[in-house]
């Protein structure tokens, strides 16, 4: 295992003594196999343990890890110490609040998210004794990319009409909307169309597509919102120029 | 413990410069003007070709000049740029499915680029 030094520069910023975030620089002995993560663990352990950073996994299933490596949304457990130089610069995740050092507020994503009822809505309700909701393994397929969604928020630091437009839905929630709405058992895609289809919702999208370039679970967020805004056009079409089709 | 969290400001018109993938997108954005720019083009045409064969030929010739072939290769290359940009997503946008399967993205990609060809050959056809 081959060792090396590297300057860990972190984004610090105490809201109880500090006026705005400044860089501090840790020299760091890594090991070529380490994450940015156990570079900060080393810090923490080692050098300063007044560094607030969140995680939890370290398996890229949890999305707590979230951060700027570099300048790009990463997930700190996954962005390997060999994929960079011996100068790594962390900061919180772009376009979110700096709560301290590298912990962001992640209050708004957390409301997007409820707001867009990401949980089944049976068509019909029918008692346990009637047995399971069935679904075929092609029925699944149409949505369960979308399922692997671990809420890491990086493709919320990519979107640039997200910092720009604060009120965008965005593309984690939408995506996750988009999941329930194609699942054969879910019967509220009128209830998520309010949201989704509003103007904070979809249409914010300019499919910039940097969302799916970062995301770490190949969701492909954009696919979701596009196809969404297909969605959305095909019923207005209906409502206005063939009223008869509506249900 | 009081809170006070602190807000990074985003710049309001130069954010497209930092990241090249956001490059990438104004590119892609920017070279629909080349689009624009060509329709206009066409209805001048049209109205020099409504105002008699005189008019219609001194509207030729202006193409002919270095000006009008270098801004109709601009028009090309941005309009190029441009669909095949757009045409490069469509698989995320109209996915497949056949079964259990979806059909692959160039397959998709593939057939707007078939489609683009067919269409122009059929213009230089009736140009003929
Ligand atoms: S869509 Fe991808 S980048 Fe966005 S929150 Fe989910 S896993 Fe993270
Ligand atoms: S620590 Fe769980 S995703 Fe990185």
């Amino acid at each position: 295992m081959s060792e090396r030094q590297i300057q860990l520069e972190v984004l610090r910023y105490n809201p109880e003594t500090d006026s705005a975030p400044r860089f501090q620089t840790y020299e760091v002995p890594c090991l070529n196999e380490w994450v940015v993560l156990d570079a900060l663990n080393y810090v923490k352990d080692h050098l300063d343990p007044t560094v607030s950073y969140r995680w939890s996994c370290h398996m890229a299933v949890c999305g707590s890890c979230g951060m700027m490596v570099n300048g790009e949304p990463k997930l700190a457990c996954k962005a390997f110490i060999h994929e960079y130089g011996d100068q790594i610069r962390v900061e919180p995740l772009a376009n979110f609040p700096i709560e301290r050092d590298l912990v962001t507020v992640v209050d708004d994503f957390i409301g997007k998210l409820a707001s867009v009822k990401p949980y089944l809505i049976p068509k019909e309700d029918k008692p346990v004794s009637a047995g399971e909701y069935k679904q075929s393994p092609a029925e699944l397929k149409t949505f369960k990319q979308y399922t692997l969604c671990i809420n890491c928020m990086l493709c919320y630091a990519a979107c640039p009409q997200y910092g720009l437009v604060p009120d965008f839905i965005g593309p984690a929630a939408i995506s996750l909307a988009h999941r329930y709405n194609q699942d054969s058992r879910d019967g509220g895609r009128e209830q998520r169309q309010e949201v989704i289809a509003s103007h904070d919702g979809v249409w914010e999208c300019s499919f910039v597509g940097a969302c799916s370039e970062v995301c770490p679970k190949h969701v492909d967020p954009a696919s979701a919102l596009q196809q969404v805004k297909v969605a959305s056009t095909i019923d207005w079409y209906k409502e206005h120029l063939m009223p008869w089709m509506k249900k | 413990m009081s809170r006070k969290p602190y807000i990074r400001e985003m710049s309001k018109t130069n954010w497209f410069f930092s990241q090249p993938r956001y490059m990438r997108y104004m590119a892609r954005e920017v070279t629909c003007i080349f689009i624009l720019a060509y329709t206009i083009l066409l209805i001048f045409a049209l109205k020099n070709l409504a105002d008699g064969p005189e008019a219609y030929a001194g509207f030729l010739q202006a193409l002919n000049s270095p000006l009008g072939i270098l801004f109709n290769l601009a028009a090309l290359v941005g309009a190029v740029y441009h669909s095949t940009s757009w045409f490069n997503v469509t698989p995320q946008a109209m996915p497949i499915q056949r079964g259990e399967e979806f059909l692959p993205g160039n397959v998709i990609v593939g057939a707007h680029y078939g489609g683009w060809a067919l269409i122009s050959l059929i213009v230089l056809f009736l140009g003929v």
